[in-house]
C-alpha cells in the first residue's frame, strides 16, 4: 500500500517507522530537508523535500496513488489544507493531526465532512484517553479493550511475593476459579505466548484477557486490586493534561493541575473550573509535598520534558504514591525510566501511530480481510486482534482442539452475541462470532492466518 | 561498527557468487569442456568456506550506518574478485593468479582490460564468465542481492555505496523494490540487445557475450581485434545499446511510469547527447581522409565515440592509427564518462555539470563578492554538502591517478602508454593508447603494475572512498 507522511516531527516519524514495520511503501514530505534525510538513512522510504501544502510536492511525492495520506506538520491548518488537496489528487483516504482544542470540540465534525477527511489524530486526546483508563484500573500498566468494552486485555507486572509465582498456568485456573486467560508473559527482552505447562515468576509482566468484572475479581483474589485514583494531581498543563482532566472531572475524580506558567494556568481554570490548578514550578519537591502529594492517589508527570517526567515520577513513586504515570516521548528514555523502577508510561507518538497503523490495517482489510480492532501489546512484540467470522471461514464448526493453531497464536476469547467467553478446547468458532486472537511473529490480516 | 555485519555481508555474496559460478558450469556442460570442473570446484570450495562463516557470524544486530555500508562494498568487491579468479587458475587457462585477478577485477568493474593473448584458446565456459563478471558488476552485485533477498536493515547504505554519481537515490519507497526495478530494466535492454545480435547473424554464445559486455559497458569480446571483424550491423546496434546503457536507468523507469516529460527535461541526458554528437562530429572530419567512405566513417566515428564516452571499450578499429586529434578527443572522452546512475564508469557527466557551475559561481563571486547564487541540477537546488563531495572526489580522483600514474611508471614503458593506461583502468574503459592499445591488451605489463592495475580498476568503479575506507587504520581500531 502507498502512504504518504507529510511531517517528520515525532510522531511523524513514529507513524513512518511502524508503516514501513507494516510493510508499506512509504514517502514523507518536509520542508526540512535535514529532517527528511535523517529518516531516509534510517527507514526503508524514500523522501521529498518542500510544503506538504504545495500541490507539485504532492504530486511529486505520488499523491495520485496513495492509498493513505498522513498528515502531521506541526500545524492544524497546514495538515487540513494539505489532507484537502492530497485528496482532491487522488489519495483514497486522509488522516490528519489536529490537535488544537479549538477544533477538537462539537467542528471537529463539520471538518471532517467538509474537507473529507477519513480520520483526524489528536496524539494528546489519545494519550490521555489511555491514562483515563489506566486511572480507572490502576493495579494494570496497560489496557485495553475489544468488543465494545466487553472484553479488556490488561498487562500487569506481577510483584515480589504474587499470588502467581512459581504457578503454572494449568494450574492456576483452578485456584483461582475464574474465566480469564494469561496469554502473554514479557520476562526480560523475550515475549512469550504462553500454554498450559508455562511457569510465571515474580518480576514477569503478564497481560491476561476477561471481562472487566472478572479482572476486578481476580485483582481482589490476588489482593492486589488497588482502590480508585480519585485524587489525582497532574504535572504540567499541556493539551493532554487538559484532556485527562477533562475527563477525571466528568466522572466526579478531583484533579489538581500544576503548572507553571501563569496565563496557561488561567486559561485551564476558566476552561476546567472544577479542577484546582495550582500555579507554580512543578520542580521543586517542597512544591509539591506542600500541595499534598503524598495524599494523592496517583500522579501523572505530563510536562514537556521528558527527564523532568522521569526525575518526578521517580520523587513521586519514593514517596509511595500508589499510581504513577509519566509522559516518556524519547524510545531510549522510556528504556531508561523502567530500568528506574517507573511501570507505567505512555508515549503519545506510539499511542498514535498504533492508531494509524490500526487504521491502515483496516483499510487493508476492506478489501479483503476483516480485522476489527488491533493493539500492539507486550511492548509492540505481539498484537493482539479481533476478528469478525465470515460464513467461509474454513475453522468455522470445528472444535478447538482439532483446529491447528499456528505456533505462538492464542484464541483469547469468543464474542457471541451478547456473551463473551474464553474458548476451552471442546468450542467452536462460529460464523458471525468475534475472537479474539493474540499473536507474535507474523503479521495477520485475515482470520484464516491463525491456521497452520 | 557492526563488524559482525561487515563480515557476513561479504560471506553472503561469496554464496552468491558460488550459485552463479554455476552458469558458467552449465556453458562448459553444453559444450563439453573440462573447464566445468573448475566451476564446479570452486563453486563448491565457496560454499564450504561460506556457508558454516556465514552461519557462525550471524549478526544479531543487522542495523547499519553509512561507514558500515562503505566497508561492507569495498570488501564484498575485494573478495568476490579473488575468488572469481579461481576458475580461470584451476582449469589452468589463465595460469597466473595476478593474470586471473586482474582479469576478474578487470570484468566485475567493467572494464574489460584483458592480459589474455589467445582468446581463441579460452574454453567457451571461461569466456562466459568473463563476459558474465562485466553484467554482474554492471549495476553491482549487492544490489543484485538486495533485489533477491532481505539483505540489511538499512540497505540504502550499501545501495548509496555501490552505486555510482553524486546523488544515489531510490525510484521507489523501498530498496528492495528499487533494486527489483533497476535490475528489471537492466535485464529486458540486455535482452533486447542480445535478440538484436542474434538478428545480426551471431550465434547464441556471441550475442550474449557481447550483450553482457556492452550492458554493463565493459568490453570482453571473444577476439582479440574485438568487434573489427564483425559486420557493420551488429557494430551499429552495439553502438546504439552502448549509448543507451550509459543513460541514466532512472530515466527509463520515468519513460515506462509515463513520465516522459521528465525525461525530456533531463539536462544531464542533452549534455550526454551533445558531447557524444560533438565528438563523433569531430572524430568523423578528421579520420574522413583515411577511408574515403562516408559510411564507415561515421560507423567507426560514432562506434568509438560511444564505446569509449560510456567506458565500454570495445573497438571496431584500431584507433590507435587515428590521428592525434581523434586519438585526443578519445583521451578526453574517457575522463568524462555516462551519466550518473548508468553502468558506465568515469567521472560523470552529472558530476561534471556541477563542477562547471560551481566554477562559473566561484567567477561570479569575484566580481561580485557579495551576491548569492544558488547552484540548480534538473530545476532543484544542489546541497551545498554534494557540491563538497563533489569537489572532494575531483581531487581524491585526480590525486588516484597521479598514484597509479606513478606505481606504472616503472616499467619501462612510454609516456603515452603508462599515462593512458592509467586513465583507462581508472575510468573502467579498458583499451588504451600505445603499448596498450585496443589491439594489444595488457599481457606485457609487469606482474606488480597489473596488481597496481587491479586497485586502480576496483577503486574506480567504487569511487575510491569505499576502498579507502576500508583499507583506512581508523575504521578498524576501536576508539
Amino acid at each position: 500500500m502507498n502512504v504518504i507522511i507529510a511531517g517528520c516531527g515525532k510522531i511523524g516519524t513514529a507513524v513512518a517507522e511502524s508503516m514501513v514495520r507494516e510493510g508499506h511503501d512509504v514517502t514523507v514530505i518536509d520542508v526540512d530537508k535535514d529532517c527528511v534525510d535523517n529518516l531516509l538513512n534510517i527507514y526503508d522510504v524514500i523522501g521529498v523535500y518542500g510544503n506538504a501544502a504545495d500541490s507539485d510536492t504532492l504530486l511529486e511525492a505520488g499523491v495520485a496513488d496513495a492509498e493513505l495520506f498522513i498528515a502531521a506538520t506541526d500545524s492544524d491548518e497546514l495538515n487540513m489544507i494539505s489532507c484537502l488537496f492530497a485528496r482532491r489528487l487522488g489519495a483514497k483516504h486522509t488522516v490528519a493531526r489536529v490537535r488544537k482544542t479549538d477544533y477538537n470540540d462539537s467542528s471537529l465534525g463539520f471538518v471532517r465532512q467538509q474537507l473529507e477527511l477519513s480520520m483526524t489524530i489528536n496524539p494528546e486526546m489519545t494519550a490521555a484517553r489511555e491514562m483515563f483508563n489506566i486511572l480507572k484500573l490502576p493495579s494494570a500498566i496497560k489496557i485495553e479493550t475489544f468488543a465494545n468494552r466487553n472484553f479488556e486485555m490488561v498487562e500487569f507486572r506481577l510483584k515480589k511475593d504474587s499470588a502467581f509465582h512459581g504457578q503454572r498456568l494449568s494450574a492456576l485456573r483452578d485456584k483461582f476459579r475464574g474465566a480469564f486467560l494469561v496469554c502473554t508473559v514479557q520476562r526480560g527482552d523475550d515475549v512469550f505466548i504462553p500454554d498450559g505447562n508455562f511457569t510465571l515468576f515474580d518480576g514477569d509482566k503478564i497481560g491476561i484477557t476477561a471481562t472487566p468484572a472478572e479482572i476486578q475479581k481476580l485483582f481482589k483474589q490476588m489482593n492486589i486490586l488497588q482502590k480508585q485514583a480519585r485524587n489525582i494531581m497532574i504535572l504540567g498543563g499541556s493539551r493532554t493534561a487538559y484532556y485527562l482532566a477533562k475527563r477525571l472531572d466528568s466522572i466526579g475524580y478531583t484533579v489538581k493541575i500544576i503548572e507553571q506558567d501563569r496565563s496557561r494556568c488561567e486559561e485551564i481554570a476558566q476552561l476546567l473550573p472544577a479542577c484546582s490548578v495550582v500555579c507554580g514550578d512543578g520542580a521543586q519537591q517542597e512544591f509539591l509535598l506542600e500541595e499534598g502529594l503524598r495524599s494523592m492517589d496517583a500522579f501523572v508527570a505530563l510536562t514537556g520534558m521528558d527527564e523532568e517526567n522521569i526525575l518526578l515520577s521517580c520523587f513521586a513513586s519514593s514517596l509511595n504514591v500508589p499510581k504513577v504515570i509519566s509522559k516518556v516521548n524519547r524510545a531510549e528514555l522510556k528504556g531508561l525510566a523502567e530500568r528506574l523502577g517507573l511501570e507505567t508510561i505512555i508515549s503519545p507518538k506510539h499511542s498514535v501511530a498504533e492508531v494509524v497503523t490500526r487504521y491502515a490495517r483496516a483499510i487493508q482489510n476492506s478489501s479483503g480481510s476483516n480485522v476489527e480492532t488491533l493493539y500492539k501489546i507486550a511492548d509492540g512484540k505481539a498484537e493482539a486482534l479481533e476478528f469478525k467470522v465470515r460464513p467461509e471461514f474454513v475453522g468455522a464448526g470445528i472444535s478447538l482442539r482439532e483446529l491447528q493453531l499456528k505456533p505462538n497464536t492464542l484464541i483469547a476469547g469468543i464474542v457471541r452475541g451478547r456473551k463473551t467467553f474464553i474458548p476451552s478446547g471442546a468450542d467452536a468458532i462460529l460464523p458471525g462470532d468475534k475472537v479474539i486472537v493474540i499473536a507474535s511473529g507474523k503479521r495477520m490480516n485475515d482470520l484464516a492466518d491463525i491456521l497452520v | 561498527m557492526n563488524r559482525r555485519m561487515i563480515l557476513y555481508m561479504p560471506l553472503q555474496i561469496l554464496k552468491a557468487e558460488a550459485f552463479l559460478l554455476l552458469l558458467p558450469a552449465c556453458v562448459s556442460l553444453i559444450y563439453g569442456e573440462k573447464s566445468a570442473f573448475g566451476f564446479l570446484i570452486c563453486s563448491a570450495g565457496m560454499l564450504a568456506l561460506s556457508f558454516p562463516l556465514a552461519h557462525f557470524l550471524k549478526p544479531k544486530d543487522r542495523v547499519i550506518y553509512a561507514k558500515e555500508g562503505f566497508v561492507i562494498v569495498a570488501l564484498s568487491w575485494i573478495f568476490m574478485s579473488a575468488f572469481g579468479a579461481l576458475p580461470f587458475v584451476i582449469s589452468g587457462e589463465i595460469p597466473s593468479y595476478i593474470d586471473a585477478l586482474f582479469e576478474t577485477a578487470s570484468g566485475f568493474s567493467t572494464t574489460g582490460a584483458s592480459i589474455v593473448t589467445d582468446l581463441g584458446s579460452m574454453s567457451h565456459g571461461m569466456l562466459f564468465w568473463r563476459s558474465f563478471t562485466h553484467w554482474l558488476g554492471g549495476m553491482g552485485i549487492l544490489v543484485f542481492l538486495m533485489a533477491l533477498t532481505n539483505t540489511s536493515d538499512r540497505p540504502i547504505h550499501i545501495m548509496r555505496a555501490e552505486m555510482p554519481g553524486p546523488v544515489v537515490g531510490k525510484i521507489v519507497p523501498r530498496a528492495k523494490d528499487t533494486a527489483k526495478i533497476l535490475y528489471l530494466l537492466y535485464l529486458g535492454l540486455t535482452v533486447a540487445e542480445a535478440v538484436c545480435l542474434l538478428i545480426g547473424g551471431l550465434d547464441l554464445f556471441e550475442s550474449l557475450v557481447y550483450a553482457f559486455g556492452t550492458a554493463g559497458t565493459g568490453g570482453f569480446g571473444l577476439r582479440a581485434d574485438s568487434l573489427v571483424g564483425y559486420s557493420t550491423f551488429v557494430q551499429w546496434v552495439i553502438t546504439v545499446f552502448m549509448f543507451l546503457f550509459g543513460i541514466n536507468f532512472n530515466l527509463y523507469y520515468l519513460f515506462f511510469v509515463r513520465r516522459a516529460g521528465d525525461v525530456v527535461r533531463n539536462r544531464e541526458l542533452w549534455t550526454y547527447v551533445g558531447i557524444a554528437a560533438a565528438a563523433t562530429v569531430l572524430i568523423y572530419v578528421n579520420t574522413y581522409p583515411l577511408t574515403q567512405n562516408a559510411a564507415v566513417t561515421l560507423k567507426d566515428a560514432s562506434f568509438q565515440t560511444a564505446a569509449i564516452l560510456t567506458t565500454t571499450g570495445f573497438a571496431s578499429v584500431d584507433f590507435n592509427l587515428w590521428p592525434q586529434l581523434s586519438k585526443n578527443i578519445l583521451f578526453i572522452l574517457m575522463f568524462i564518462g555516462g551519466c550518473a546512475g548508468s553502468t558506465a564508469g568515469g567521472f560523470k557527466i552529472s558530476r561534471l555539470m556541477i563542477l562547471c557551475k560551481v566554477i562559473r559561481r566561484e567567477v561570479v563571486k569575484l566580481l561580485h563578492p557579495r551576491s548569492v547564487k544558488v547552484i540548480r541540477m534538473e530545476g532543484k537546488k544542489v546541497d551545498e554538502a554534494v557540491i563538497h563531495n563533489t569537489c572532494s572526489y575531483l581531487a581524491v580522483y585526480c590525486l588516484c591517478i597521479f598514484i597509479v600514474f606513478f606505481l606504472l611508471s616503472f616499467d619501462a614503458f612510454d609516456l603515452e602508454t603508462s599515462f593512458t593506461a592509467t586513465v583507462s583502468c581508472f575510468n573502467n574503459i579498458g583499451p588504451a593508447f600505445g603499448a596498450a592499445g585496443p589491439m594489444e591488451g595488457y599481457a606485457a605489463f609487469s606482474g606488480f603494475s597489473k596488481l597496481v592495475l587491479t586497485a586502480a580498476m576496483l577503486l574506480g568503479r567504487l569511487e575510491v572512498f569505499p576502498i579507502l575506507l576500508a583499507v583506512s587504520p581508523d575504521t578498524w581500531i576501536k576508539k
